[in-house]
């Protein structure tokens, strides 16, 4: 299961994969996570991988991504060949428009409602999360919870979980 | 807070990390108190963790003025007790390569991890590759003989890392550590083990003064500050450490006994993992990051009945000659995966008569399994 977070940098693209990695490894999986480096991290079309599979990962980057996550415009026109044919597209509704893009596919106003329901943007990322996840049902989402707990400052957590399981009730 | 209690916090934890990390990680639990660098991609977050970690074990780190500095650095503080490191990347690489010399001459322990992006010069900063092969093994110049690892994975990462430690202590010579962008900067699970498990070896420091430059294959090393006085010089020496730079006599033996040290133990340092090498007709050979898309790349083909193993090599230098020339014997053909144009399937040709085919890829992005099964179907299918 390869699949491609995408977004600007600053917008949490990288920290989701890193938190949905060490979620899947807490469920027994093995995971591998790779992020785009240097300018594209910290602006324009930033991308986060992670690799989830129950065998060991011979594949150090992803050939085709079954699913995309696109948080802006830029990184989805960039990324969407990435999408393997029957791959899952999620984005942001207020952030992206797909057009005419021919895959299944999954949006909530991940921002929108971060910023209406916590006060702040930066809790999209984790409500697409718990979005995905619920769609998808690829990890425990225990696990994701203790991974959340273990990446985001502890003065953040609870409201990172309340914003995870906002995004699994959104399915 | 003592080395002893921060090793005994990570004990038995599970993390996910950067290859890079867990280099750092395995030198704090090898030992090393010193780290001397200047930040580089890929290989930054060596040096970010060990500034962050290090003098929480009582050691010491130090942002250098460049790389040429933090070698000297590096060889200063060996000879006055330290376990030292340094990690860096192709042109940071490139500037240390004098002072690595001097550190195989004064045979001093210390660990340089290079984190291969891709070159020459500065090439492509931000993208991984297998490039410095060679440099490792001949970057410096002079006769000399090298120690270089590649891990393949997180883990191996931080495991490989003590046993670098251990190499250059147990064979007073640098030991180089390369990783690639891509193994540096992938994030995995890293278990720590409990650090009393674990073999640690021992600088052999001699009590008394002693010849610490010969006199023994593998001399004693006395350090600075013990009260004895000892001169340690990159020009010809004798066992004395005294400088004698116009006698045939005093070269050949130094130069000898410095390259026999370790090519007469290359089998015990060259590490390697074969897999399905009893039935093969092919074999593909490769290591790091490369090692993981050729392994794939090897099921993958012997599902489809293709008899094919794979040897993946842990150390690179001294290079592991006698597997390769016995499983070269046995073998129709020879594929080498990595990201270069050949530097180590060149190695390889010196040591067997069959075909060796380099499976290159260069620009920054590994090779896929795909990408190793069907170039290697096309050459099988049509010989």
């Amino acid at each position: 299961m390869n699949i491609r977070f995408t977004g600007f940098g600053g917008q949490g693209i990288i920290l989701s994969g890193v938190i949905y990695g060490w979620a899947a490894i807490l469920d027994n999986k093995n995971a591998i996570q790779t992020q785009s480096y240097g300018s594209s991290a910290r602006g324009g079309a930033c991308k986060c991988d992670v690799i989830i599979q129950d065998s060991y990962i011979y594949e150090l980057v992803p050939s085709g991504n079954d699913i995309l996550v696109a948080f802006s415009q830029p990184a989805f026109e960039k990324y969407k060949k990435s999408l393997i044919k029957n791959g899952l597209l999620f984005y942001d509704s207020d952030l992206v428009n797909i057009d005419k893009f021919d895959a299944e596919s999954y949006s909530i106003s991940a921002t929108d409602i971060a910023f209406k329901e916590f006060g702040q943007k930066l809790f999209a990322n984790i409500i697409m999360l718990g979005f995905l996840n619920a769609k998808t049902s690829i990890i425990n989402p225990e696990a994701i919870e203790e991974s959340i707990r273990h990446y985001v400052p502890s003065k953040f957590a609870d409201t990172n979980i309340k914003a995870f399981k906002l995004g699994m009730k959104l399915n | 807070m003592t080395r002893e209690n921060y090793l005994n916090k990570l004990k038995n934890q599970t993390r996910f990390i950067q290859g890079d990390e867990a280099a750092a990680y395995g030198a704090l639990y090898a030992g090393c108190n010193f780290f001397a660098g200047y930040p580089i991609t890929p290989a930054s977050e060596v040096a970010e963790l060990m500034a962050k970690e290090l003098p929480k074990t009582g050691g010491y780190y130090i942002q250098m003025e460049d790389e040429i500095a933090s070698m000297g650095a590096l060889i200063g503080a060996a000879w006055s007790g330290g376990k030292s490191m340094t990690a860096t990347s192709g042109p940071g690489f490139s500037l240390m390569q004098e002072n690595i010399g001097y550190a195989c001459m004064t045979e001093t322990p210390c660990v340089i991890v290079n984190v291969q992006r891709s070159g020459p010069s500065t090439g492509q900063a931000t993208m991984g590759a297998q490039g410095d092969m060679l440099q490792a093994r001949w970057g410096t110049h002079g006769d000399h003989e090298m120690i270089a690892l590649s891990p393949s994975s997180v883990q191996e990462s931080f495991d490989l890392m003590i046993e670098a430690f251990n190499l250059s202590e147990k064979f007073r010579n640098p030991v180089i550590f390369l990783l690639d962008g891509e193994v540096g900067h992938i994030r995995e699970k890293v278990v720590f083990p409990d650090v009393s498990e674990l073999n640690i070896y021992p600088r052999n420091i001699s009590k008394v003064k002693t010849d610490v430059f010969g006199g023994a294959r593998i001399p004693p090393m006395i350090e600075f500050g013990m009260g004895h006085r000892i001169h340690v010089t990159g020009s010809t020496h004798k066992s004395n450490g005294m400088r004698d730079v116009v006698s045939l006599e005093a070269h050949d033996t130094l130069i000898r006994r410095l390259n026999d040290k370790i090519e007469s133990c290359r089998n015990e340092i060259a590490r390697y993992k074969e897999h399905f090498t009893d039935d093969m007709e092919y074999l593909v050979v490769s290591y790091g990051a490369s090692a993981r898309p050729s392994m794939g790349a090897v099921l993958k083909l012997r599902e489809k009945g293709f008899r094919i193993g794979f040897l993946r090599l842990i150390t690179i230098w001294p290079f592991a000659s006698t597997i390769v020339k016995e499983l070269g014997k046995k073998a129709n053909k020879i594929f080498v995966p990595e990201m270069n144009l050949g530097q180590i399937s060149r190695e390889i040709e010196r040591f067997v008569s069959c075909d060796v085919l380099p499976v290159s890829k260069i620009g920054g992005v590994p090779h896929t399994i795909n990408e190793i099964a069907e170039y290697i179907e096309k050459i099988i299918v049509l010989k």
